[in-house]
């Protein structure tokens, strides 16, 4: 089934935040951010820019009537700044005008007056300086100490992989509306709808009950409206407050980029021991997350990051610690892969350490490591393992020897091209590793007419978990398409609702959408068996007609809800959903915290031009575990768009920040992301076949994150065609691998 | 007043000129499928189908709304996707082969990629799945991957389209030709004396002051016929300052004489932004890697202003945007010599294609039997300025092609540049890359390096 929003897509009549039709008396909102990424905040002259035309108001931290607070896990974050400013596009005031251009006229015309102190940008600065969100998590399995002096081969280094700017084509934004007894609406671009109900409630000290939150679609989010989102509605909300008046704020682009987090880089040091056998036996890492300025959601990214240390390996003695480090840096945040791709990064760097070090092909290491059935995660979870299965069966379709001994054939023979390939096995959590955002809603009602009505707390922003849920209802009352309606997301419809995120979206709401329809089923059928006199179990619905055992009978769907009507049975039902069996301890750090994982073996091959030091990828070819998907389109557009992802921040994607903490590559120009060009030639995925029951909707694995980690091996084949051109360089671990890196690489230590 | 045709609509406003259709679209005429995603150019959310009475025939060609100023919209035909679309909710070819193979997932960025396949349809280029790819080379996608629109434009390409099939654009099409006549005639072609601004395709005017340009007094040169030939001698060949890269690639002229003119171009910018990016709105620019420059000092071409004053285009520059030009000059004409035997360009940057370049370099060589009789080199991203070097030019005229005299000219070359660090490469690292691309010339053109 095509995803349910593409017709409107094409047509350009899906409706995005800065689609909505405007009511009469719509302000606009601006804001004025620091310059300075740390200073006192000594003075905000706001007297030219008043007297500007259009202008209606302009707020200051000490205008708001709620806590000037918006912090989600910790509350580290003002939405203002008021004594101080901690990283440069740090909101300071709020311009609210009649015109989008007035607001931004006259957001010029503000000065500041800030004393500039000490600015961190770099996480092991910041670490030695003690500048830590909070301490540090550790998983602890085995004893890596005692391991490490039974190891035959011991290495130790260092990496580094960069952030990652979301790029969602829609910027953020938010627009308010007043409603009566004093309370907002909002539409938001956001994926965590209640989140942004929460902020709101604070920074304006209104109820939740008097915030309605309304999402119909985003324009992409992969983390970054996920916590992000909050700011702009707050400042709109704030603003609503104040002037009484429907209030909007779209970002520009570069607003946008320079005052929202990113992906977190992350600095780490690695130690691995392998056995004469190339079996992993210790590994110890050290990871040292940029956080920002503050938490945001950089605690639980660094909590993934410990979950996915290990990929997909087992090493029975790790000690992974991890350090969230405070710098002068919009507060990073989610994003696809949530501190796992950082994770996995680091120990496949490992595994080609050691690889180049004893002469073996990195693949060898990684196959002899692959978990295995009741093997266990350094957090106590047993493993339910598709590792090898995904490789063999890959190896099997693909060829893994054919398609490497093709590239050394082609590189005796070639002098400024180089190919390397390179294996990725990924395995990835599903979950919320917080164990009780593991729940969800879902409200669905079937009216008389016989179409149906859901809602969920899930945010469609083109993954297409709206039509995974119209899906799972449709099949449930075996109707068509046509007769069944996803709604926005709105908090009044659905209360206290998780982000959708964690890949757990369809999974989530789609149980709950299941269950709500059973529910109602179950009614249906009773009453239907008590019109025809027949056993409940007998009676299905097929195509909109009520069958007994396999034949059909008379009453057609719409017949039979006006039966229920007549009885005063209830054909609405809120459904919710928590995923069995999930839990974990942080005070030993050990638990169950995935309902299941997601494997795969993907093989990347590229060609460097060794005389410009730019690279094409040939191909991705990947066995991944889709369980049993419910969508091949849906989910074939989020691996390929993952993988894509993926490679955009291992190859060319670089964030860049000067010394002062101020965003150069803040504009598209600067900033560039995969165009049609630089993506595989070839994407080639073979469903891994296993029969294997999990807890994932109809069976069909989440697919939102995992297929991002694919591509890390775009870095590792781009290392393999460099050491293919220059022997005499041992290469730094130091992702993204840009343009300017590989020539570096190429002839660091030459003659020519 | 400003009279054009927007879809199947008349239209004539008194909005400031420098309006981008971008806003006109959208917060005017309440046309909100055509979304923003950047202005500046480098998303493709915005990409619109702009109409131009040719002969007898019109011509589309796609442009990016957010950077072009409704001046520019002046007598022509603006399409954005409420334009296109069928009556009852129906398809167009080309909507529904990104339907079929779910080309579309968040849907922001959807319609840009369907007006650039849709103008493809309609256009003279060779129908085939590289070509419609090129056709969507200036769309940035986040969610897809490409992957499945590259199947949606293996579909598309597969039939030519009629206009009149009414399966690629409505009906209202055919008239469309009748309806610009009409406006063309009625169209004054009063220049704004007084003005001393002139605007191009405002491909970097609208990135760098977007709010300022909405309101100056400028000169809109665009769509100025005078501005647009492209004419040859026996020894010249001459074009207008107004000539877009476009232009350069639907000319029989320079395809016979630049026979990789494709791929090299192809590196510069996007299709949508190579429609609308004038020659000398590159040179005026200044910027010191700014593609064309480059591109031409390597021809040693001349300018001619106004005035009438001709300078040779590597005198032209002074220093960091500092120019040889009086405030009342602006270029008319283009020159260069038709003497070379070889030409190539090169350019490295981050991504390879929309992008701007870390490094870039172009080179033109008369050789006779494996001699050098002359040379020019250009660089760009070196220097505070486009940069001629005068230096390996020089010393490359009169040697033989070998790997010594590029070893020779490349010491030579590195005492001409004078790099800085900055977002697209260090110091270090574009020296490098000078290098090795001097040397690309001498592999790509004589298979020697």
């Amino acid at each position: 089934m095509i995803n349910i929003d593409a017709k409107s897509h094409v047509r350009g009549e899906s409706v995005y935040l800065d689609d909505i039709p405007l009511l009469e008396g719509t302000l606009f909102a601006c804001v004025y951010d620091s310059q300075v990424a740390h200073g006192k905040l000594k003075s905000v002259d706001i007297s030219e820019a008043k007297q500007c035309a259009g202008v209606v108001k302009i707020i200051l931290a000490k205008d708001l009537k709620g806590e000037n607070q918006i912090g989600g896990i910790l509350p580290d974050e003002p939405l203002l700044a008021d004594e101080e400013v901690h990283f440069c596009g740090m909101p300071i005031a709020i311009v609210v005008a009649e015109t989008d251009e007035q607001a931004r006229h006259a957001v010029k015309k503000i000065k500041a007056e800030i004393e500039t102190l000490e600015i961190i940008t770099d996480e092991r600065i910041a670490f030695e300086k003690g500048s830590l969100i909070a301490p540090p998590k550790k998983f602890v399995m085995g004893d890596t100490e005692k391991a490490f002096k039974d190891c035959e081969h011991i290495f130790e280094g260092q990496t580094y992989s960069n952030g990652q700017e979301h790029l969602y084509i829609e910027t953020q934004g938010a627009y308010t509306i007043p409603s009566e007894q004093g309370g907002i609406k909002v539409y938001s671009s956001t994926q965590g709808p209640t989140a942004v109900q929460k902020a709101i409630s604070k920074v304006t000290g209104l109820p939740w009950h008097q915030i309605e939150v309304d999402v119909t679609r985003l324009g992409g989010g992969f983390g970054g409206k996920e916590d992000q989102a909050n700011a702009w509605a707050c400042i709109c909300a704030v603003a609503t407050q104040l002037t009484k008046k429907p209030v909007k704020y779209s970002l520009h682009r570069m607003e946008d980029m320079r005052m929202t987090g990113k992906r977190h880089p992350y600095s780490a040091d690695y130690k691995i021991g392998l056995d004469k056998d190339l079996k992993i036996i210790a590994y110890e890492a050290v990871f040292y997350q940029n956080a920002g300025a503050s938490c945001d959601l950089s605690l639980p990214v660094l909590e993934r990051t410990l979950f996915h240390c290990t990929n997909s390996y087992f090493i029975p003695n790790v000690m992974a610690t991890a350090y969230s480090c405070k710098t002068h840096l919009p507060p990073n945040t989610a994003f696809r892969g949530f501190g796992g791709p950082q994770g996995m990064f680091v120990i496949e760097s490992a595994i080609a350490h050691a690889a180049e070090k004893l002469g073996v092909d990195k693949a060898e290491i990684q196959q002899k490591n692959l978990l295995q059935n009741d093997d266990e995660f350094p957090y106590g979870q047993k493993v339910v393992s598709e590792a090898e299965q995904s490789w063999h069966q890959a190896d099997h379709k693909f060829d893994f020897n054919r398609l490497k001994s093709e590239a050394e054939e082609f590189n005796s023979s070639s002098k400024y091209f180089k190919k390397g390939v390179s294996l990725m096995p990924i395995c990835f959590g599903i979950s919320f590793t917080n164990t009780r955002m593991n729940q969800a809603r879902s409200l669905v009602h079937v009216y008389l007419d016989g179409s149906v009505a859901v809602s969920t707390g899930a945010v469609e922003m083109g993954q297409g978990v709206n039509t995974k849920i119209l899906q799972v209802a449709a099949d449930i009352f075996s109707l068509s398409q046509e007769r069944v309606k996803v709604h926005t997301t709105n908090t009044l419809r659905i209360a206290n609702t998780s982000p959708t995120a964690a890949s757990a979206g369809a999974d989530l709401n789609g149980h709950a959408t299941r269950i709500a329809c059973e529910k109602i089923l179950e009614r249906i059928k009773k009453v239907a068996s008590e019109v025809l006199e027949v056993n409940s179990e007998e009676i299905s619905l097929r195509d909109g007609m009520v069958f007994i055992g396999n034949s059909p009978t008379e009453m057609t769907w719409v017949k039979l809800l006006e039966k229920c009507y007549e009885k005063r049975i209830s054909l609405s039902e809120h459904g919710h959903y928590a995923p069995p069996g999930i839990n974990f301890d942080w005070s030993t750090a050990k638990g169950h915290p995935f309902a299941y994982h997601v494997f795969g073996t993907a093989i990347i091959g590229v060609t460097v031009d060794c005389l410009r030091g730019t690279y094409e990828i040939d191909y991705v070819k990947a066995c991944h575990d889709f369980g049993k998907t419910m969508n091949t389109a849906v989910d074939l557009g989020q691996i390929e768009g993952g993988i894509v992802q993926g490679i955009g921040w291992m190859t060319m994607e670089e964030v860049f920040y000067d010394g002062q903490g101020r965003l150069r590559s803040n504009a598209l120009s600067t900033y560039k992301i995969p165009d049609v060009y630089s993506v595989p030639k070839e994407i080639d995925i073979l469903p891994l076949e296993t029969s294997r029951e999990n807890l994932a909707i109809m069976n069909s694995k989440a697919v939102g994150e995992p297929p991002l980690m694919y591509g890390i091996g775009a870095y590792f084949a781009i290392r393999e065609a460099v050491k293919a051109f220059n022997q005499n360089n041992f290469l730094q671990f130091d992702a993204p691998f840009t343009a300017e890196k590989v020539l570096m690489n190429l002839y660091k230590n030459q003659s020519n | 007043m400003i009279k054009f045709i927007l879809n199947n609509q008349s239209i004539e406003t008194n909005l400031p000129k420098g309006t981008t259709v971008l806003d006109f679209v959208r917060y005017h005429k309440n046309l909100k499928g055509t979304k923003i995603g950047c202005r500046e150019g480098d998303c493709g959310a915005c990409t619109i189908m702009v109409g131009e009475l040719t002969g007898d025939a019109v011509k589309y060609r796609t442009m990016t709304s957010c950077l072009m100023p409704l001046a520019n919209a002046e007598g022509k035909h603006i399409v954005t996707v409420e334009g296109i679309n069928p009556e009852n909710n129906e398809l167009t070819a080309v909507q529904q082969a990104m339907v079929d193979e779910s080309g579309t997932q968040c849907g922001f960025c959807t319609v840009g990629f369907v007006m650039s396949l849709t103008n493809f349809c309609l256009d003279e280029s060779p129908k085939d799945k590289n070509s419609a790819i090129s056709a969507i080379d200036g769309n940035i996608c986040r969610c897809t991957g490409y992957k499945s629109i590259e199947r949606a434009c293996e579909k598309v390409n597969s039939g030519k389209w009629e206009v009149e099939s009414g399966k690629l654009v409505p009906n209202y099409f055919s008239d469309i030709r009748k309806r610009l006549t009409v406006l063309q005639n009625e169209q004054s072609k009063i220049k704004n004396q007084k003005s001393k601004i002139f605007v191009g395709g405002g491909t970097d005017l609208y990135v760098q002051k977007h709010e300022e340009m909405v309101y100056a007094e400028a000169n809109h040169v665009l769509f100025d016929d005078e501005l647009r030939t492209i004419t040859e001698t026996d020894e010249l060949v001459e074009l207008g300052a107004s000539v877009v890269v476009t232009d350069l690639l639907e000319s029989p002229i320079f395809n016979r004489l630049f026979p990789n003119l494709y791929r090299h171009l192809k590196l510069i910018s996007s299709t949508p932004i190579r429609n609308m990016a004038t020659l000398a709105g590159n040179f005026i620019n200044a910027s010191p890697i700014g593609d064309m420059t480059a591109y031409f000092l390597a021809l040693d071409a001349n300018i001619e202003f106004n005035t009438g004053r001709i300078l040779p285009l590597k005198d032209f520059y002074l220093g960091y945007k500092q120019m040889d030009r009086s405030e009342d000059e602006y270029i008319q004409k283009i020159r260069f010599q038709k003497g070379f035997t070889h030409f190539n360009f090169e350019k490295v940057c981050k991504r390879t294609y929309l992008d701007i370049a870390s490094v870039n370099t172009a080179i033109s060589l008369k050789v006779t039997d494996n001699e050098i009789e002359h040379a020019h080199v250009s660089c760009g991203g070196v220097f505070a300025t486009p940069l001629y070097l005068r230096k390996t030019s020089e010393f490359l005229q009169g040697k033989e092609i070998s790997e010594e005299t590029i070893a020779a000219a490349n010491e030579i070359l590195q005492s001409e540049i004078a790099p800085i660090s900055d977002v697209r490469g260090t110091a270090e690292y574009k020296r490098l890359l000078a290098k090795q691309l001097f040397k690309a010339h001498f592999v790509e053109l004589f298979g020697v390096g």
